[in-house]
This record gives C-alpha cells, structure tokens and sequence, in this order.
C-alpha cells in the first residue's frame, strides 16, 4: 500500500472542439516524487495541469488521487483533497498585500480542517509562510500591495499560495519562467526541502536544465502525446525527443 | 524656537494599527471623529430641516441604500445596472402581504428583505458564472422584465398597482428608518469586508481563478454577497412602499439602477463611505436643479462629468487621503 501512486493519470484524452490538445495521457506520481513534464509550446502540459487541477474537463480518460477517482470534481474540491497549484501567468490579488494574498487559501476548508480554523492568526502563519519562500523578514515587502511587486516576488508569492494549502500535490507551471539564474537557484532549496516534506511535485517547465537537476522522472509531450518517459539522460538519448525539439533527421 | 510641519497620522498609525495605544486625547478625537461625526450629522440633521427638505434627507438615505448595495456587488466583481431589480422585488413583496394579508409593516419589511433577498438570490445565482459587462447586460434586463410581466400578466394591480396600503404607525420612523438603516449597513459592510471574508470577496474581484485554486467555493461566496445586497436593497423597496403607501410599475424604473452607480463613481466606488457621501451630494444636487425646469438634466449632468473629470477616483478617497495628510506645526527641539 506504502508504494501505492499518490495520482494515477489513466488515458486522459481531452479535445477542444477538432484540437486535441491532449491524447490518451497515462502516468503516475508517488509521494516524495518529483516529476518534470517538458514539450515545446503547444504541446499541452498546461492543458494537463488543468485537467488534474479540474479546470478542464476530460473528454475521455480517468484520474485518481489517493486511490478516488476525481475527473469530474470542481476546482476547489481537488484542493480539499489536496492538490495545489500555480499558474504560469501569475494570478496574485492585486489590490491586496502580499501577505493578505494568502489569507484566501488559508480561508480554505482544508486549512480549517488542518489547523483547526485558527481565526485571527492568519496573518503570523501568512507571514512565516512568506519568510518560508523567500520574503525577508525586516523588510517592508511583504507589507507592500502585490501590484507593485516585481516579477521574482510575484512568482514566490504563487508558490507560498499554494504551500499555504498543506498540499500533497504540487503543479508548478513554469515557475521559473521570467526569473533570473540567481532567482531559480534561490528557490531550488524551497522545491528540494517540499519534496524532503514528502509531497509529490510536478513542475512544467522549459528550463531544462535546472529542471534535470532536480526531477526524479522526466516525461515529454509533444503534440498532446506522451512521446517519452524516464530520467534526464534516458528522456535525452530518446529519438522521439530529438525529433520534437531539433526536427526529424533528413538522410 | 524652531518649528517643523508634522503629519499627525504618522505616529497614531503606528500605535494604534498593531498595538492598540493611544497617547492622547487628540488621538483619540482624530481617530474617532470620522466615525462619530458623520454618525451625528445623519442623525441630528432632520432637526434642522423643512419638511420638504426632510423628503429629501429620506430619499437621500433610500439612494445611499442602494447604492451601499450596489457597492457590496461590485466589490465581489459583479458589477450591478439592475439595482431596481431588488428594489422593485422589496417593495411588491412588501406591497402584496400588506394589501393581499393585511400584514404590518413590522412584518412586511423584515419578511421582503429575507424572502425577496432569497428570491433575487435564487433568480441572480444562474448569472454569476458570467463576468463583467455580461453579468451586467443580464442584471440590467431582469427589472424590465418584472414589468413587463406585471403589466402585461396583470398581477398585483397591472399598470394600476396596488394603492391604499399601511403607513408605518409613527410618522419620525419615515426618517429614522432609512437613515439608522443606511448607518447599520454602512459600519456592517465596511466591518465585514475588513475581515478575513472579505478578503475573500476581494480575491474574487480581482481574480476568480486565483480563488478557486485556493480551494473555496466562490459560488458560496458570491451568494451570500448576493443575498446581503438584495436584502438591503429590498429594505429600501419595501420602506418606501409604505411612505407612498403604493406599490406599482415605477418602483422598476430605471432611476433606482442609475443614480446608485452614478452615486458610487462621484463619492468613491469600493469604499461604502463614498456611495452615501455621493447620495448625500447628487439627490440635494438635483432637488437644487429643479428650478432651471427643463435644463435640469443638463446642468445635472454638467456636474457629473466636473466630479468625476476632477476627481476621478471620487470625492471620499480624496477626503480621507487630505485628512491622512493633515500637518501640524511641532517646536524642533
């Protein structure tokens, strides 16, 4: 049972009136593991975020968290359940302070049902979590209006919203897309100590580099397809991948 | 001896937003004073006034109802043209208990917040999937189909109305009502929208997406948003039902939709306090105007677009961040 996958993704088809953006999918993801998915544009990992986030619909297929099937729960009854994410495009609330931004998730049932609803101290447990990713503590940051913050901090900010949920799952959708080399290998360490925590992660990405580093398991879609699956090196000598990034080989 | 200019908020700010302590009673006088005189100045204005200009403090507070309602709504992201939707639906749920069931009006009012509030809930919660200008289009379309459905279904009096009804039993209440009402909800809103929910509703303004992803039910939410401002919005329906002791067709007009948003936008939308200063403005404004007769609208609406060129981000805002910035003259030691 210890062994069991945490999310099991089973033939998950989903098409967008003649597009299919994704086309019988089949993976899994255990606790503790940490599971890049890599394709150029287009290819459909976001669609895959959403489909186990519960944005989309399937068209067709099964997905499973903690051995239930959820393929057609809303949104927000996936998070109960435990999976969190965070948006490629940043979605923080503007008009409100960084550490008031996580004030909604820590509304949630799930926090309520984890900590026992502790009105009134959201705020210290906002701001530790804050501190957690990478807020400095004597500074002013966090106090300030998310819609003045610079894109590293807004990209912290996703993170911490999704940590402040006690998730068992984590799709990060490209988070470091937009950051500099200095920033990723600041927030590396918070993904590495997530993973120790024993939560799965799942990151899209497109910096490959820093995401071989880190994954235990790489898999790679192109054209809605899972054309590979293994580690860094075994994903890298595959034929398929070659062909989606470089081109086809013409003798 | 030297002196320096000094902001006064500085030091108060910071003693008395984490730590709750105040050093004098300056402090404490200019912390609390724009709370209680605005508190005094609704209450004791009637005294002083006509009883024509006493119609329109009562009108005033019935505008600042609704629009302190269309304010609840557009904090959440939905933006309102309807307003005469819980308007109308108050007061012909009051109007039908008094003439059909000869219900008090102690009774009718409570009983057309709480059920005309579900019922606008029931009829609104299809729409709040829709964003932005289609929330709106839908909510501006529901009044008139009201009216139309009474005028042409010929229920509850047709184009008649229903006339003859109960006034309520102490004519000072016909003040008093609406404005202690329209305090209650202004303190209650601003309080709840301070809170940890409404921090909440503010999320969904600003993002639905970013909510749902944090694991709440933003259905939920924006009923509840939805009944809190249909009922007070009925209240003002209903209240005014037994003043013209009659309910027809005009209780849907257009008026009750527009001058709560036009309210809004000249005293400072997503504040509450704006909404009713803005009442308090533009209802005077225009029982003033009335005396240019047909050029009313025209200088009524040249003030419009004065307040809201000059101060695009209305008249309260402005006022609340002039007394922040208010200065003394300190000795430098």
């Amino acid at each position: 049972m210890h062994n069991s996958p945490l999310l099991r993704v089973n033939n998950i088809t989903k098409r967008f009136g003649g597009i299919t953006a994704v086309n019988e999918i089949t993976f899994e993801i255990k606790k503790g593991e940490l599971l890049g998915v890599i394709g150029p544009n287009g290819s459909g990992k976001t669609t895959l975020a959403n489909l186990i986030t519960g944005f989309v619909k399937p068209t067709s297929g099964t997905i499973t968290f903690h051995g239930k099937d959820i393929h057609s729960l809303p949104p927000h009854k996936r998070v109960l359940l435990g999976i969190a994410r965070t948006f490629q495009m940043v979605k923080p609330f503007y008009q409100l302070a960084a550490y008031k931004n996580l004030i909604i998730p820590l509304c949630s049932q799930r926090v309520k049902d984890m900590e026992g609803g502790k009105y009134g101290e959201r705020d210290d447990i906002a701001l530790d979590l804050l501190e957690e990713v990478g807020f400095e503590r004597d500074s002013r940051v966090a106090y300030k209006p998310a819609s003045i913050l610079p894109q590293g901090y807004l990209k912290r900010l996703e993170l911490a919203k999704a940590i402040a949920l006690f998730p068992d799952l984590i799709i990060l959708d490209e988070l470091f897309s937009g950051l500099s080399l200095a920033e990723v290998a600041s927030i590396i360490p918070i993904i590495e100590k997530l993973r120790v925590q024993g939560k799965a992660i799942i990151m899209i990405e497109h910096r490959l580099k820093e995401l071989f580093r880190i994954a235990d398991r790489i898999i790679v879609l192109n054209f809605g397809e899972k054309i590979a699956e293994g580690n860094a090196d075994e994903v890298m000598e595959s034929k398929a991948v070659k062909n989606a990034y470089l081109g086809a080989e013409t003798e | 001896m030297a002196k320096r200019k000094e902001r006064i908020d500085r030091g108060i700010k910071v003693r008395s937003d984490d730590i709750f302590a105040l050093s004098s009673w300056r402090e404490m006088l200019y912390l609390s004073s724009p709370r209680v005189l605005p508190i005094v100045i609704i209450l004791f204005l009637a005294i002083f006034l006509s009883p024509y200009w006493q119609r329109v403090l009562l009108s005033v507070a019935v505008f600042g109802i609704l629009s302190l309602s269309w304010d609840m709504l557009n904090q959440t992201g939905m933006i309102s043209l309807g307003q005469s939707l819980f308007f109308g639906i108050g007061a012909y749920f009051a109007g039908t208990m008094n003439h059909y069931f000869g219900w008090h009006p102690f009774l009718t009012i409570p009983f057309a917040m709480i059920a005309g509030g579900l019922f606008c809930t029931v009829i609104l919660m299809p729409l709040v999937r829709l964003r932005g200008i289609y929330f709106s289009m839908t909510t501006l379309i529901l009044p008139i189909f009201f009216e139309r459905l009474i005028e042409a279904a010929r229920i509850f009096g047709g184009t008649e109305g229903l006339t003859g009804l109960q006034s309520l039993p102490y004519s000072w209440l016909e003040l008093y009502l609406p404005l202690l009402f329209l305090l209650i909800v202004l303190f209650g809103f601003r309080r709840f929208m301070a809170s940890d929910y409404g921090l909440v509703l503010k999320g969904i303004h600003d993002n639905d997406q970013s909510v749902k992803s944090s694991g709440i039910n933003i259905n939920i939410y924006k009923a509840f948003v939805l009944f809190m401002a249909s009922a007070v919005g009925c209240f003002a329906g209903a209240f005014i039902t037994h003043v013209y002791l009659f309910v027809g067709m005009p209780v849907f007009a257009l008026d009750y939709s527009i001058l709560p948003i036009a309210s809004s936008v000249v005293g400072g939308v997503g504040t509450f306090a704006g909404p009713v200063l803005g009442a308090f403005i533009l209802v005077p404004l225009s029982e003033i105007l009335r005396q240019f007769g047909g050029l009313r609208i025209v200088f009524y609406g040249m003030f419009l677009v004065i307040f809201i060129v000059a101060l695009p981000d209305g008249i309260f805002p402005y006022i609340q961040r002039k007394y922040q910035q208010f200065e003394r003259w300190v000795e430098v030691k």
